[in-house]
């Protein structure tokens, strides 16, 4: 395979360096540079609130929403993976990415994730409403400026305010339903903000090597296992009540109130495993990878039985 | 264009460079009916 890339060589073998003004990408390298992995929670966590709002939205207005979330959540990991491709460079997990490979110049990326951003904004704002278009740009603004530029590479709390961007999507499909934002949807931004430091932190916890060679000063590389297994169970305590609130405030029935309590248990004891673990080695962090894998299911549940809880109880 | 490349390395040049343009026009063919949707429903209410 011919080794095309930005860069003078890559470990691949010599590469060809492209002229000023020549792209090298495909398609895939662009569809790349939108973590379609991160979108597809963004995506889900979104329609669900799209879902359980109350009210009439059209068949395709709610399809433009979704996808102008999408393609806002593609935009900000444009920008993010634009900021870090020196980092990116660094961790094994990352250093194919299109940016430090060399196959997109950073130019590109970022004329691309600005296109994308306010494509998303202004398709939100004339084919949905202003208030949704608003937030969406809020987000974009959070996890491109707030999360990535000034807190990511300073400050082992990344994690904590960062999730406020992944918790934005529910605000805006509610928002694109009912044109305000009320208890509910606040409730499940508080339940992503709350889930993302022990998701994310299970996962530093057994990729510590990676974080620590690229400096970025995840909790488990600035402050070590122990505080971080501590904090996991900290939010996890926190969690579990928050997703409890929505049927004790009367906003949801039993089905969802059933389901946040088996999984809110489960999750807490999976926490527990984790703050008794005493092993520094990723090998010996099962607990850990039980925790980051069942985080995942856990809040698609909890979302997926707002839905049921919604249609149900209709 | 005068770069110095061999008949393969042009070859694949040509076939991303034709899968980017293949993408775009997709994306810019979606557009075109994202907008006459968004415009229909805007009239229907």
């Amino acid at each position: 395979m011919v080794n095309f890339s930005l860069a003078a060589a890559t470990p691949g073998g010599p590469a060809v360096v492209a002229p000023p003004g020549v792209s090298f990408a495909e398609w895939r390298d662009y569809l790349a540079l939108l973590k379609p992995r991160v979108m597809s929670l963004v995506i889900f966590t979104a329609a669900c609130a799209l879902l359980v709002a109350p009210g009439h939205i059209h068949p395709f207005t709610a399809f433009v929403a979704i996808l102008c979330v999408a393609i806002g959540a593609g935009a900000s990991g444009a920008l993010n993976q634009w900021y870090e491709a020196d980092i990116d460079a660094l961790m094994k997990r990352t250093a194919n990415r299109p940016l430090p490979a060399g196959r997109v110049a950073p130019q590109e990326a970022l004329a691309f994730g600005i296109a994308l951003a306010v494509g998303s904004v202004v398709v939100m704002g004339l084919g949905v409403n202003w208030l949704a278009a608003a937030i969406l740009a809020g987000s974009i603004l959070f996890y491109a400026v707030v999360y990535t530029v000034w807190l990511k590479r300073r400050t082992p709390q990344n994690i904590v305010i960062g999730g406020a961007a992944g918790a934005f999507p529910p605000l805006i499909g509610w928002a694109a339903v009912t044109g305000d934002v009320t208890t509910l949807p606040w409730l499940m931004f508080a339940i992503i903000f709350l889930w993302t430091p022990p998701h994310f932190w299970s996962l530093a916890l057994f990729m510590e090597a990676d974080y620590s060679a690229a400096g970025v000063p995840m909790l488990p590389v600035v402050a070590g296992v122990g505080p971080t297994r501590r904090q996991i169970l900290g939010y996890s305590l926190l969690l579990v009540p928050v997703t409890l609130l929505p049927w004790a405030l009367g906003l949801t029935g039993a089905v969802y109130g059933s389901v946040a309590t088996v999984t809110g248990v489960i999750f807490i004891a999976r926490a527990f495993a984790v703050w008794r673990n005493t092993a520094s080695l990723p090998a010996a962090m099962g607990p850990e990878k039980a925790l980051f894998k069942f985080s995942l299911l856990y809040l698609f549940l909890i979302f997926a039985a707002l839905v049921a809880d919604r249609w149900i109880g209709a | 264009m005068n770069v110095d490349w061999t008949p393969e390395q042009t070859a694949e040049f040509n076939r991303r460079r034709r899968s980017r343009n293949i993408a775009l026009a997709v994306f810019l063919g979606a557009l075109v009916v994202l907008f006459f949707g968004i415009t229909v429903v805007r009239m229907i209410k």
